[in-house]
Parts: C-alpha cells; structure tokens; sequence
C-alpha cells in the first residue's frame, strides 16, 4: 500500500503547488485576499503531504519493506537503527524528498512571517516559492521516484553505502540542504522586486538574516563533510576538489560575495544589478549543487542520457536563468542605481574587489569541474584537470581576499583619507611584517607559508583594533570593563557576527596552511613486531584481529604508537568488508592534537596475521581547521540575531 | 581618466589576470585520458597521463617489502608496463580494468602516481553463500597465533 500512497501524496502535492503558484500570482495582480488566503492553504496541504510522504518512506524503512526500490537500495537487514531512518537521504531520491520538505517549511515559515509585513512582495515571493517547490515535486513523481517498486521482491536489501554508516552523514546533507533551499527565500524576494519593479533596498533588508542562515548552513555543511572525508574516507585529507565537494562550494562563494555587497547597496545604494545577478547566480549554482552531488552525472557526458534526472535538472536550471534573467532585462532601464562610486581607496571598492575575487574564484571551480565534460563534448578529447588546476588557480585569489579581508572592514566609506588610513593599518601591518620576520627566524622556509601566516597576523590585528576600539568606546560611555566585549557583539551582532566570520577563516586559513606545509606521509610493509617511523613516532605492528558486526565482517590491527616524550598510545585501524560492497572499506584510526594529528590507515594484510601493510600520515595543525570552522558558524549565528540597533532612517 | 574609465581598466586588468592564471592552470595540469594503444602510438616522456586498460593475467608482481608493484596494461591490442610504489588498491586484480595516473617514462615504462581500480555499481542481490570468503578469512584469522 505504500507506494500507492505516497504516489498520490506526492501527485496531489504537485498539483496544488502548480494550483497555489499561479493563484498566488493571480492573487497579487487582482489584489483579491481570497486568492492569496487559498494560496496559503495550499502550501500548508502541500507541507502536510510531504510529512505523509517522509513518514510512509521512514516506516518503509523501518519495517524493512523491500518491495519499494529505494528501500531495497538503501538499507539491508543488518543497517542499524539510525541509519535506517537517515538512509532516506542516503541517496537521489530521497535527497529530493528532504529538500521538497525543507522549502515547504520555508514557505510555510515565509508565509507566518511576510503576510502582512510585506504586503507587496509577498504574493509574489509565496509564488515563486510554490513554483520551485513544484519542480521538486514533479522531479519526485516519476524521474526520481522514491516510491518506485522492485519486482521480484528481494530477500534482503543491498545496505546503505557503507560510507554513509557515520555521524557526518546523519548531519551534513540536512546542513548543506537547509543551505541550498534557504537560498529560495532571498531569491524568491528578488523575483518579487523585480516583478513589482520595487527594486529597492526593500527586498535586501527583508532578506538579509534569511541570507546568513543559509550562509551559516552551507557553512556548517561543508565543514562537516570535510570531517567526513577526514574521518572516514581514509586517504589522509579533507578536501579533494572533488565535483560534488566544488557543487556545494560554489554556492557558498556566490553567496559570500552577495552577503558583503548587500552591505554596500544597503548603505551606498550601488549595486543593484549586481545584487540581483548575485542571488540569480546563487540560486541556480544551488539547484546545480543538489542537481550534481546526487546523480553521477560528471563521471562522463554520455551518463547524461542514462538518467532522464539529467535533463529535468538542467531544464529547470535553464528555465530558472531565463526567466531571472529576462525579468531583470525588463527591469533593465530601472536598475541604475542612485549611488556612485567615490573613490578607489573605499570601503565600497575594497568590497567591491572583494566580490570580484570571490566570483572569480565560482568561475574557476565551475570551469574547473566540467572541463572534463566540456572538453569531451567540445573536442572529443577526454581530459580532467585534478586538484592542482583547482590549487593553482585559487591559491592566488583567496590570498588577496585574505588580505582585502583585513583592509576592507577598516576603510572609510566613501573616500579613505591620508588619517585613516594611517590610524587604522600602521599598527596592523606592522605587526604583520613583524610576524613575518618571526617566522622566518623560527625556521619557516615556504615563501608561501610565511606569506599566508603573516596575512593571518596582519588581519587578526585589524579585527583585535576595532574590537578593542569598540570595547573602549562602550566603557566611555558607560560600560563596565567586563560587561562591554558583551554588549559590544550583541548590540552590534552583525558587524561583530561578521569580524568573528573573520576570525574563524583566518584559523582555518591557518590549519589549511599548517596542513599542507608540514604534512608527513609514511606507508610500510611490516611483521608482527616491527615499527615504522614517523615523524617523532613510532608505529609497531602488535597483531590482527578479526569481528563479525550486524552487518559487516571487520578485521582489525593492533599498533601501539610510543613517541619520544609521551609514552604509548594503542591504536586499532581497521578494514571492513561488507557483502554488498566489492571493496573493502577502512577505518581510519586517528588521535587529535593541536600541534598534529596521527592518522593510521590498515592496507593489505596477511591472512595469516603474519605480516600488514600500513599507511601512516602525521596531519599537522589540522584540527585548527575544525575549531575555525566553529567559531565561523558561531559568528554567523551571532550575526543572523535579531538587530539590536536603533534603526537609522537613511541606511536602511 | 575619469572614475567610469578607471574602474573599466582595472575590471579589465583583474579579468585577464583571472584569464591568464585559468589558462595557465589549465596548461600545467591538464591530463590526458589515453587507451595503451594510444599512448604507445605517441608517447611524450614527461607528460601526465590517465591510462585505463584491462590488468593482464599473470602480470602483477608485488613485493610488499619494498612496496614494489608493477603489472601490465592491456587494450587487447597494445600493452604498457606499470610501476608503482605503494599496496594494490582493493579491487585491483588480475583481468580487472584500472585506471592509473602517472607520466610515460623515458625508460620505457609508465610511472603511476595513482592507482584507480574500476568497480560497477550495479545491484546484485546477494548470492546465497556469497560470503562464504570472509567466513573462511575470520577462521584462519581466528586461528590461535
């Protein structure tokens, strides 16, 4: 009965999003509140049905209903509990579902709080929003079916990818995807600036916490799949440049570089196409972010006809350019904005390299990832460009950004006097050149690690000025000593949200640098009893193991790790063999340190015991990649609080 | 100048720099995906490569000692001797299609880097008594050492 069901649920769903899209529409030209209250129920139909939908789908699961192919595809009888619910967005289909029901929240959340503050755009905002959700509607009806059937009936499932079976991959997609839908929001509110031709600052105002918690999502997603990678996938690293990593990248670049221009149009009233290209391009690189980390499609060109999930995809991506694309073209004659740029040594220029930079950077990862496919259609030659393509290219743009990261904030609006910028940078740079030196003499011989160590020098000094600035302004006037650094990043939570933003790059930047300067590799072949050196450890191979688990057969090694200072830690990476899987899987063993953290992966070994191979990486500093990446989404939660400030007329 | 033609020039000066580093990113990294046959037809010493074939039977030599291994790639027309440093990836094996990456060597041989194994990923239920191979593995394993 199931599949029944959860077709109708999803039919009917589809239908009255297509229902409500268009009464919607119909709504805010008529001006008829009927329409819009009929639109409204709708999406709370809609929101309901896809409840439905998730829990046929979760109970399928649970009782382990082979009969639906997705089921069969994603769990087996031995899948622990968790993951059998988690393996709903395990893979395509139900990754659909999950984002279907996302968006619908959104909507229902758009609709509780926009329906009467936001009288003119909201019909429209309620439209465009009801529209995308369609799409992913009628993606799941029949291209993508979650509840297609399996005929004969297995006896058993195939398992969840056995990667999957992890923490990580509970959390990281439903972060990336709130990330990816939050997106909607900012550009449905476009669509409906444009539609109206109230193409203010209204919709950026409105907007602009919907803007950071999407942020903050794709933030919190990529950080936790580049612990997944780290933790699970046993090849040493964190981010491999690979297309679906690059899919969830590029959004997040486009989406940084609109989260800082919006600060210049709020206040200088500049950048409105700008803006309005910058949310077009995000939306559309997030549908493309959902479109690629799920189908495959990138291994070669002519997997494209394999799935007709392809084509609907990039149909809807075009559909959505065109029709962003030629609003703004209609709209064209009023987008001249009233602000101008003063002078080329501003805040609003520095913001503005800044976008320039962070798009560029899009473009590299974008070129970078179909070149393969573009190559292969174009001239019939397969070719791919690897991680060095992506390094090469980015390396010196993120190194500008870090430096326009530290200018940018502390520049005067509009024209930066001879005084400014001596009272702001004098003792930043200072300290930067100073911290270069130090560097040096501490035995640091990459040109490149100095530079990216003293730009994260030179930037934390600008931050620690302003903040200390602040903190005494806050005292003058008033403020208690301990009391002030606390009302100063809550009363001014979104420029302080964004320097802690800051902060929490600069220690990634830090690990990122750490890591691939200082990073040791070793791999051995060795007998019960002989060690391989590392670094300062030493790693002897004691004895292998072997377990049966629910679902898999486990063989385990034992090594104890003694190092020159701190005696003896045991450490048991293992290899997993799943009957589902041709290829066994390994699991890493790794101790964390601040300094470096050891990471021992078991390769082949001898039936017999007798004698393994291994492969050791001693990682260092890369734990300030994670600790970075929490004070980046702290920051960002700070910033995506209410604003405390009293509102100034003119700046918003 | 005026300020429009200022901030022209130096649009255009941050879109060729971006054109130049793409293009030579491109250049330095690019690789070449080639069969043996191609790769035997013109081989350039030096030059990165992917070569993709069929592992030959009775070619694999591995010395775990010296992490030694070294196979020959076939397309069933022409054939190119691997080395490699390093363990066999886990679905490498005799009359399997891999994937390496590496560069041809002037001696004669192509150098991998990497080796990709290829695996479906199509569903197969499971065979009755299919994992009949670990049960055996777990006892030898299990054996008192």
């Amino acid at each position: 009965m199931i599949p029944e069901f959860g077709y109708a649920a999803i039919g009917v769903a589809f239908g009255l999003a297509c229902y409500g899209s268009v009464t919607a529409a119909l709504g805010a030209r008529t001006g008829r509140p009927a329409l819009l209250r009929s639109a409204q129920h709708a999406a709370l139909a809609i929101f309901i049905l896809i409840v439905l939908a998730m829990a046929l789908l979760i109970s399928a699961f649970l009782t382990f209903d082979f009969s639906l192919r997705y089921v069969a595809m994603n769990t087996n009888r031995g899948t622990p509990f968790y993951y059998r619910i988690t393996a709903l967005w395990g893979a395509l289909e139900g990754s659909i579902v999950l984002w279907s029901w996302m968006l619908a929240l959104y909507t229902l959340i758009v609709i509780v709080r926009y329906r009467r503050r936001q009288a003119e755009f909201y019909p429209w905002v309620l439209s465009v929003m009801l529209g995308v959700l369609a799409f992913f509607l009628l993606v799941m009806t029949v291209p993508a079916s979650p509840f297609q059937r399996m005929t004969p009936i297995p006896a058993d499932g195939r398992g969840l990818n056995p990667l999957l079976e992890d923490t990580g991959m509970i959390t990281h997609p439903v972060a990336l995807y709130l990330g990816f839908t939050g997106v909607t929001v900012p550009f449905a509110f476009a669509m409906a600036a444009l539609i109206t031709g109230k193409i203010g600052e209204e919709w950026i105002s409105a907007t602009r916490r919907w803007t950071i918690a999407a942020w903050y999502f794709l933030s919190l997603g990529l950080l936790i799949g580049g612990w997944w990678s780290y933790h699970v996938l046993g090849w040493g690293g964190y981010w491999a440049w690979d297309p679906v990593e690059n899919a969830a990248f590029m959004p997040w670049l486009t989406g940084t570089a609109f989260l800082h221009s919006v600060m210049i149009q709020e206040r200088r009233r500049m950048l409105r196409l700008w803006n309005l290209t910058l949310v077009i391009l995000t939306f559309g690189l997030a549908l493309f972010g959902t479109f690629l980390t799920r189908s495959g499609i990138l291994s070669s060109v002519h997997s494209f006809t394999v799935s007709s999930i392809g084509a609907f995809f990039l149909g809807f991506i075009a559909l959505v350019l065109l029709f962003a694309f030629g609003l703004l073209a209609w709209r064209g004659e009023h987008l001249r904005a009233p602000g101008e740029l003063d002078s080329v040594l501003s805040r609003e220029s520095a913001f503005l390299l800044n976008n320039l930079l962070l798009v560029a950077a899009a473009f590299t990862v974008f070129f970078g990832t179909i070149f393969p496919l573009l190559s292969e259609a174009v001239r019939g030659v397969k070719v791919s460009v690897g991680a060095p393509f992506f390094n090469r290219v980015n390396l010196p743009l993120f190194l500008s950004l870090l430096f326009l990261m530290g200018v940018g904030p502390l520049l005067a609006w509009r024209r930066a006097s001879r005084e400014n910028l001596k009272r702001n940078f004098l003792w930043p740079v200072t300290t930067g050149i100073v911290a270069a030196a130090f560097f040096f003499v501490l035995g640091v011989r990459s040109a490149l690690a100095v530079l990216s160590l003293a730009l994260v020098v030179f930037v934390a000094a600008t931050i620690t000025l302003d903040f200390s600035r602040g903190i005494r302004a806050r005292i003058r006037t008033g403020d208690r000593l301990f009391a002030a650094p606390g009302n100063l990043l809550l009363r001014q939570n979104r420029r302080y949200g964004g320097f802690i933003v800051h902060l929490g790059i600069l220690v990634v930047a830090v690990g990122i640098t750490g890591s691939q300067a200082w990073s040791l590799q070793g791999e051995a072949t060795l007998a019960r009893g002989e060690t391989l050196q590392i670094g300062r450890y030493q790693v002897r191979f004691d004895g292998l193991s072997a377990s049966e688990e629910s679902n898999h057969f486990k063989v385990t090694g034992t090594f104890t790790v003694t190092n020159d200072r701190h005696g003896v830690a045991v450490m048991a990476p293992a290899r997993k063999f799943y009957p589902q899987e041709q290829t066994p899987i390994a699991s890493v063993d790794y101790r964390i340190g601040l300094k470096e953290d050891l990471y021992l992966v078991l390769g082949d070994f001898a039936q017999d015991g007798s004698h393994v191979t291994i492969k050791a990486h001693v990682n260092r500093l890369i734990t300030w990649i994670w600790i970075g990446g929490l004070i980046l989404t702290l920051g960002a939660a700070l910033a995506v609080l209410p604003d405390r400030r009293p509102h100034r007329g003119n700046a918003r | 100048m005026s300020r429009r033609r200022k901030l022209l020039a130096g649009g255009a000066v941050i879109v060729a720099t971006l054109g130049y580093l793409i293009y030579a990113g491109v250049s330095q990294s690019v690789v070449y995906f080639v069969t043996p046959s191609e790769l035997k037809a013109q081989p350039v010493s030096g030059k990165a490569y992917r070569l993709g074939g069929m592992v030959a039977r009775g070619s694999v030599r591995w010395e775990p000692r010296s992490l030694a291994l070294s196979f020959t790639l076939t397309d069933g027309v022409a054939s190119v001797q691997v080395r490699h440093k390093g363990t066999p990836p886990d679905l490498f094996a005799e009359g399997r299609g891999a994937v390496v990456e590496g560069t041809w060597s002037r001696e004669g041989y192509f150098r991998a880097s990497t080796i990709l194994a290829k695996h479906s990923e199509e569903y197969k239920a499971p065979a009755p008594g299919a994992p009949a191979g670990y049960q055996e593995l777990l006892k030898t394993l299990r054996k008192p050492q």
